[in-house]
């Protein structure tokens, strides 16, 4: 890039341009929280040193000078909101498939938020996904009385109302959890800071969008493959998590590192045994016809008998 | 209820075109203001028409009101260029289809509690506080619409999904059966993709282009819900 180039006016465009290709550049965020003074990533040993100290300079002036011209409307107001919706279709779609495919070098808070969180991803994909639930669930019932027709079926609609709370609660206080203990560990050292709070729920939320899919999938009524598509949905957005926190883990001691990646995965994977057992699930014992006939329907059964029947909602 | 009280000539909707000849371009016009009119607009005439809507009969003023909701239950049925939808928004058409739909809908008070559909409080909720977070969403992508206008447009195109489940219950009186499923499927899916044209020609104008997919989505995700909700219930 001429230098000529880089004293004339921009768009805010090549900004996010220049990050992409730095992924490690300085930039500061736009974040609204009192406590945090704006994070700055250091382009710290990576092995991508493209002159970094010249575009620091540059991306943290042209940032600054923009977070001044932008006034910050107080949290009570619409506009406050409406900055978190500040995306279009295109960029909603780029997150969800950056999501999909999550690759060890690609940071997705760095390379396809660019530090530009917003609001719709998390809460849409996670409507959608209470919603998928319930209704693959219900439709796994009617497929089930369909080869059994002695199954009672029935809408059970009280499967909208948990599925919509448990996935809600997930989605946002897993990240808050993440980003206090986060922030915690990191203290007063402002340099590496951790993700806003935004940015994890946005990561939390977008790595919630393979589950739907998977959910779908659910319904062919094969248990093995069942579990097959459930290992590699959790595969893929556990390591889209992993890989997003990653860098900023990595300065921590490694226990608490290992534990702190280890601890992300397990719930993500908690959750995903849940939906399977709990919406996926045979009725209660008391509606279902003797054993020797229940074991021809192939979703009843889990795979590993040990499963203790105290899973069954009561 | 919003309303303008020269009613009876609507200016802007009498356009002399045969149905659906406009439905490959249902979208409309831009120069509609933005926000709808609760009040009386031309100050000059209220004098004389307060007290004649003060001392009309009730069968007057209970039939001016049911004629607005009819006449819009007509455009959305017929989708076509107008803009009384959201010019002259009113509450009352939303009301009466979301209560009929939760009372055909609601489950049997005999079912258990982990059985049966939803519960009349449940599809008023779904329907009522779905079509506020639709609203908020679109406006915080940055519609160009109001509050209350967008709930008219949504609530009024719930009349598709409703004709359904009266045909479905309807239908549900023959006995079960697949050709009877097949029957209920086929209508709820012709109401439902009904119902998103119907909103998606009000709606979907006042968004930016670029973000049109993002404020049409909800309004997708809204009704399939509520499509669900009619084919899956069941007489007990």
């Amino acid at each position: 890039m001429a230098a000529a180039d880089e004293l004339t006016f921009h768009e805010f465009e090549e900004a996010t341009n220049l990050l992409t290709e730095t992924p490690d550049a300085a930039t500061t965020s736009r974040s609204d929280q009192p406590t945090s003074q704006g994070h700055v990533a250091v382009a710290v040993g990576s092995g991508d040193s493209y002159g970094a100290e010249d575009e620091v300079e540059e991306e943290s002036d042209k940032a600054a000078l923009l977070q001044k011209q932008q006034q910050q409307p107080g949290f009570w107001t619409f506009n406050y909101y409406q900055s978190f919706f500040d995306v279009d279709t295109s960029q909603v779609l780029d997150r969800i498939k950056g999501s999909l495919l999550p690759r060890p070098g690609h940071n997705f808070v760095r390379h396809y938020l660019r530090n530009r969180p917003d609001l719709y991803g998390p809460f849409w994909i996670c409507a959608t996904l209470a919603f998928v639930l319930a209704v693959t669930g219900n439709l796994t019932l009617v497929l089930a009385q369909r080869r059994d027709p002695s199954i009672h079926y029935s809408p059970q609609f009280h499967k909208v109302t948990v599925a919509g709370i448990s996935i809600y609660c997930y989605a946002w206080l897993v990240p808050l959890a993440l980003w206090g203990f986060l922030r915690w560990r990191k203290g007063v050292r402002e340099r590496l800071g951790p993700y806003t709070f935004l940015e994890t729920v946005c990561v939390y939320g977008y790595s919630l969008f393979v589950f739907i899919p998977m959910v779908v999938l659910w319904l062919i009524p094969v248990p093995w493959l069942q579990w097959l598509f459930g290992a590699l949905a959790l595969g893929l957005s556990a390591a889209g998590l992993v890989f997003t926190l990653w860098p900023v883990v990595r300065e921590d001691t490694r226990l608490v590192a290992a534990v702190l990646l280890s601890t992300v995965v397990l719930l993500h994977a908690l959750l995903a045994m849940g939906c399977k057992l709990y919406f996926f699930q045979s009725l209660p014992p008391e509606h279902v016809t003797p054993p020797h006939q229940a074991a021809s329907l192939p979703t009843n059964i889990p795979l590993s008998p040990t499963l203790p029947r105290s899973m069954a909602p009561s | 209820m919003a309303e303008a009280e020269e009613s009876p000539g609507d200016p802007g909707t009498a356009s002399p075109r045969p149905l659906f000849a406009g439905l490959s371009d249902i979208t409309i016009s831009q120069d509609i203001p933005v926000e709808g009119e609760i009040t009386i607009p031309i100050r000059s005439r209220i004098r004389e028409f307060d007290s004649s809507t003060l001392n009309e009969s009730v069968h007057n003023t209970i039939m001016r009101d049911l004629k607005a909701v009819g006449k819009k239950f007509m455009h959305v049925l017929y989708p076509r260029k107008s803009n009384t939808l959201l010019r002259d928004w009113d509450l009352w058409g939303p009301l009466i289809l979301c209560v009929t739909l939760a009372l055909m809908l609601q489950r049997d008070p005999a079912d258990s509690e982990k059985d049966g559909g939803p519960h009349f409080a449940e599809v008023f909720v779904i329907v009522w506080f779905g079509a506020v977070t639709i609203t908020l969403n679109s406006k915080l992508l940055g519609g160009n619409i109001s509050f209350f206008q967008s709930l008219c447009v949504l609530g009024y195109c719930i009349l598709p999904l409703t004709v359904a489940m009266l045909i479905c219950r309807l239908v549900l009186l023959a006995g079960p059966g697949p050709v009877n499923f097949m029957v209920r499927l086929f209508v709820v899916i012709v109401m439902f993709a009904w119902s998103i044209v119907a909103s998606t020609a009000f709606l979907a104008d006042s968004q930016p282009p670029n973000r049109r997919a993002l404020a049409v989505y909800p309004v997708f995700l809204f009704y399939f819900v509520i499509s669900w909700m009619i084919l899956t219930f069941t007489p007990q």
